[in-house]
């Protein structure tokens, strides 16, 4: 199985136990010993052996069944018959990656009458457009998509499928990956090709303590969600022209197995999402009283931002699930990001520390969320606030 | 209703650290727990086999110190479990895993439903449910909040979270459900469901038992492999300043936001 250990030849630099993450290698006299109950074979030990006396037995690359698949495809999601705008940033980092590839830019609109989207998509960057149009797409169910999205990749045969790590594609990429045998790294926040022509997936671990690079050697296409407001979209190029190709998939209603009898919306009517807006003012328990969410409201409204909370509050329904920030809520990486009263634990910063910016306004000076803000006040929110509304108010004016 | 709940233990991601001359987790002194969504899953499953009779299997694949998770779930009020337990798993992606859970699902004869947790708290994939699903060949209700059974025990209507909201969706059982926060408040174990659980059947179930070929299974079955880890590039706290003059220190804020080009 797995790992083959040749302590003759291992010369005890005792450097693979430094960089094990799961604490399966020890010490053993002059050399060293695996556990092979943590080992999860990650390659670490491997990578690292001067000696090469570690080596991990691993699957064949078949080299030429991989090199009969080309191009890039991002998957470019719609709702309610708008593109998400994680299409857009798909586009524009698949753009650069089928750029270094030297091949196509392929986007996927699945959906019923989404046809008109698509030039926006070559204007983003796209060469080619595939259009799944039907009635029975209308609402997203994991049965018809996933059919409609394998029913594309079996023939054209694409190098690499990318898609958002929304709700619905989180829901049906993973069975697109079973149905096909393909690998799927979820939730990715970097994106490159290497030497081989193979997609680097990075994504982070461990509620963000570890950054892991992934990659599929062995099956095509290379599949991975991304994470939203990762890649900010580029400029569109009207100018740009590009094929649209309407494809038509036979999807019988009883092959769609789940029926959808409602949609509810809990978000704040006229805001955007916590996932979608380039800043976001989130409150935590210092806020003290529902009543008092005002306050945030008001600034959030001023910089169009979208308003979040921490978990503690959530809980207390003061806002809805939606718009939960932190590792059991939403995992978000805006411009621009507020903290207000929010003490930053492990936890919440899991969903937050790759913003760009944070602000962080607090009364506690020892507050973790000092620890990991750009800029930090110490001090009553309810002072501070209200004199930053009228500050930002009068910057504005002055525009 | 024969309800299974694939589960997973995990560690206590909030306590793990990074060594920063290694760049390497630091693991020691880092409890292994039951993954919080999964003691959901557990929960509610508990829950439909009380309202409607029944029974609840718990299933982990992992070395032998995952039987913790095991016991937490039989102690909850799981009635068996089994344990997929073999050096030959180790290595296993979220494609490995789910046909490994397959397998041995297949091997159970029919159920009504499976609930995992909507993702396990180290990985935070939330890809083995869905594949599992596929592997199964019925469907799926992901990100679950609420669960209801039809009367005539045969559908099944569920909240399904979305980025807007949720939806509420029905299908036809057997379904695969993945359990998000809110489902329920899973219960701790008491004493005697402690005593009670040692007395539950356990199964183990290792690579040749299980029967699936092993290039099917761990690392040689896994589409995926880690290329290298590393610790994130650390943040380091900015500015700080007291707000004894709130009106002084908003101005600073938005002329260091300006400066930046974030307003």
């Amino acid at each position: 199985m797995g790992l083959h250990y040749d302590r003759d030849t291992c010369n005890g630099c005792m450097l693979c136990p430094k960089v094990c993450n799961f604490d399966a290698i020890e010490k053993d006299g002059d050399k060293v010993k695996f556990d092979l109950d943590k080992c999860v074979l990650c390659g670490s030990c491997e990578e690292v052996c001067p000696v090469d006396a570690i080596k991990i037995e691993r699957k064949i690359i078949d080299e030429a069944q991989i090199a009969e698949y080309h191009d890039v495809w991002v998957f470019c999601e719609t709702h309610e018959g708008r593109l998400r705008s994680i299409g857009l940033e798909l586009v524009t980092k698949g753009r650069e990656l089928a750029d270094t590839l030297g091949e196509k830019l392929v986007a996927i609109l699945i959906g019923h009458e989404i046809e008109g989207l698509a030039e926006k998509l070559i204007h983003q960057g796209a060469d080619k457009v595939l259009v799944v149009d039907k009635p029975i797409l209308e609402k997203f169910t994991t049965d018809a998509y996933t059919i409609a999205l394998t029913s594309l990749i079996a023939p054209r045969k694409p190098a690499v499928v990318l898609l958002g790590a929304t709700s619905n594609g989180r829901d049906f990429s993973p069975r697109v990956a079973a149905r096909m045998g393909l690998g799927l790294t979820a939730d990715c926040t970097g994106l490159e090709i290497d030497e081989n022509r193979q997609l680097i997936q990075t994504r982070p671990a461990f509620g963000g303590n570890i950054i892991a690079e992934i990659l599929s050697p062995y099956t095509r296409p290379q599949m991975a969600t991304v994470r939203p407001n990762v890649f900010k979209p580029s400029e569109l190029d009207t100018s740009r022209t590009g094929e649209i190709e309407k494809v038509d998939i036979e999807i019988s209603p009883v092959q769609v197995r789940t029926q959808v009898l409602e949609r509810v919306k809990e978000g704040i009517e006229g805001m955007k999402s916590v996932e979608e807006a380039d800043i976001v003012v989130c409150s935590g328990r210092g806020i003290k009283d529902p009543s008092n969410l005002e306050l945030p409201k008001q600034l959030a409204g001023l910089l169009d931002a979208a308003i979040g909370g921490s978990r503690p509050i959530v809980d207390l329904g003061w806002l809805p699930p939606t718009q939960q920030v932190g590792q059991s809520g939403r995992t978000i990486c805006p411009k621009l990001y507020f903290a207000l009263g929010i003490s930053g634990a492990v936890q919440h910063a899991a969903g937050m520390s790759s913003s760009e910016i944070i602000v962080a306004i607090n009364k506690d000076p020892d507050a973790p969320i000092f620890e990991i803000s750009d800029f930090g006040i110490v001090g009553d929110l309810f002072q501070v606030i209200p004199e930053l509304i009228k500050e930002i108010e009068k910057v504005y004016s002055e525009r | 209703m024969k309800i299974i709940v694939p589960i997973k233990q995990v560690p206590e991601v909030a306590e793990v650290k990074v060594d920063q001359d290694t760049g390497t987790l630091i693991r020691e002194g880092v409890p292994s727990i039951l993954n919080p969504f999964d003691e959901i899953a557990v929960e509610e499953a508990i829950q439909l086999r009380d309202a409607h009779g029944g029974e609840v299997i718990v299933m982990t694949m992992g070395p032998p110190q995952a039987k913790d998770a095991i016991w937490k779930a039989l102690a909850m009020g799981a009635d068996s479990a089994v344990h997929l337990t073999d050096p030959k798993f180790a290595g296993a992606d979220t494609w490995a895993t789910a046909y490994t859970l397959a397998k041995q699902i297949q091997k159970m004869g029919e159920f009504d439903l499976v609930i995992c947790g909507k993702q396990a708290i180290d990985g935070d994939t939330a890809q083995v449910g869905p594949e599992l699903a596929e592997f199964l060949g019925i469907p799926q209700i992901c990100y679950v909040r609420k669960v209801e059974i039809s009367e005539d025990g045969k559908h099944i209507s569920a909240h399904r979270t979305t980025d807007e909201g949720y939806e509420v969706i029905r299908a036809k059982l057997p379904v695969l459900l993945t359990a998000d926060k809110g489902l329920n408040e899973p219960r701790l174990p008491n004493i005697m469901g402690i005593m009670k659980a040692k007395k539950k059947s356990l199964e183990d179930v290792d690579a040749d038992a299980l029967g699936a070929p092993e290039n099917e299974i761990g690392l040689m079955g896994s589409p995926t492999t880690v290329r290298k880890t590393y610790p994130p590039e650390s943040r380091k706290g900015g500015i700080k300043i007291d707000a004894e003059d709130p009106k002084e220190a908003a101005k600073q804020l938005v002329e260091f936001l300006t400066k930046k080009g974030a307003i």
